[in-house]
């Protein structure tokens, strides 16, 4: 499916990013959103994955084919309804064996990026560590939050600097982060802390970390939604970089073009 | 038709946030007397015929791979119960 087919949800014309060009090589690069049965965020991925300048492409969880795909996203959402525990049979998924894999290849292999479900979905498929249980005032909770980007060398982060913050929404009943504190320092000192929240622990997570990675840095996983802060009139009311308008955040928009140019090189 | 009973508990280092959630609605009615309470789950296989070692050994496999998630929670039983017994 080609940038140009994309069912949109949303109201208005899907307007490719300016740091990307339309015909230039960003949208040669093909990225791969996976849909799970319960999943509900695909759709707002590949639209990510459109503003920003690349090529998004459906994939089913059920195929066992990547279709040749240069990365892969794994959406937010309640997989399989959340039964047994978040991410957990979505992890033995036909599609998931490909994609664990490929990414598990060093600093060459397949970008991956888990958001929300999408990032219970890695550790319970072992390409991250850690987990995610319930938050620790059981609420789910849905607000805008502010984070500080920790390490802007991942595949997914390159085009912020390290300690900047931004603004993107947070939207879990599971989202606290627990691992032991071996691993947790091994994180710290690796630097895989990859964002970190701000301000107020939303959730109870160890450490405040909001999204972490694997060693080589081509697989990443967060917790709040970068894909609902692309496009203004649909993203928060507010951003960590400058004044915007109702809605106007976009803070999430580099975490996509990211992996687009370190892909195009 | 016998059944395998896993229990799978969340590790005790780890804060259990549904069980705390508990331990402050007893007192609400009244039950005063826990200190706390953490919450579990409870998997019933079923097997058609006899349990064998092979097919407890695949409980085994199930409770460690699917059934629970090593990072934050234990098995704490993988156990035959025969029809009838509870």
């Amino acid at each position: 499916m080609t940038s140009t087919s994309i069912e949109t949800p949303l109201i208005g014309d899907v307007q490719p990013s300016t740091s990307g060009d339309a015909d230039g090589p960003l949208s040669e690069v093909r990225v791969g959103v996976v849909t799970f049965p319960g999943s509900l965020d695909d759709r707002d991925a590949m639209r990510a994955v459109t503003l920003a300048g690349g090529s998004a492409v459906r994939l089913w969880h059920g195929d066992h084919d990547l279709q040749d795909v240069d990365a892969v996203i794994i959406p937010g959402g309640f997989s399989y309804g959340d039964y047994l525990r978040a991410g957990a049979i979505s992890r033995f998924a036909p599609l998931m064996e490909q994609i664990t894999a490929a990414a598990s290849g060093g600093t060459d292999a397949l970008p991956v990026l888990g958001i929300c479900n999408g990032f219970q979905v890695l550790t319970e498929a072992h390409l991250l560590p850690g987990s995610m249980i319930k938050n620790n005032h059981l609420h789910f909770l849905c607000r805008d939050q502010r984070l500080r980007v920790e390490n802007a060398d991942t595949h997914w982060t390159g085009e912020y600097w390290a300690g900047e913050e931004v603004v993107i929404p947070l939207k879990n009943q599971d989202g606290q982060f627990v691992a032991d504190n071996r691993t947790l320092d091994e994180l710290e000192g690796e630097g895989r802390v990859v964002f970190r929240y701000v301000d107020e622990n939303p959730n109870g997570s160890r450490r405040n970390i909001a999204g972490i990675s694997n060693t080589a840095g081509n697989v990443v996983g967060l917790m709040p939604h970068p894909e609902h802060a692309v496009e203004a009139g649909f993203g928060p009311d507010s951003s960590a970089r400058e004044d915007v308008g109702l809605r106007g955040g976009t803070d999430g928009l580099g975490v996509f073009t990211s992996v687009l140019r370190k892909l195009v090189g | 038709m016998p059944r395998i009973v896993v229990d799978v508990m969340p590790k005790p280092e780890i804060l259990d946030p549904q069980g705390k959630a508990i331990a402050g609605a007893l007192p609400r009615i009244g039950l005063t007397g826990f200190a706390s309470v953490r919450q579990g789950k409870r998997f019933e296989l079923s097997v058609d015929g006899e349990v064998t070692e092979q097919i407890l050994e695949q409980a085994h496999q199930a409770a460690a791979t699917l059934l629970s998630n090593p990072v934050i929670e234990d098995v704490t039983r993988v156990e035959v119960i025969e029809e009838d017994a509870s």
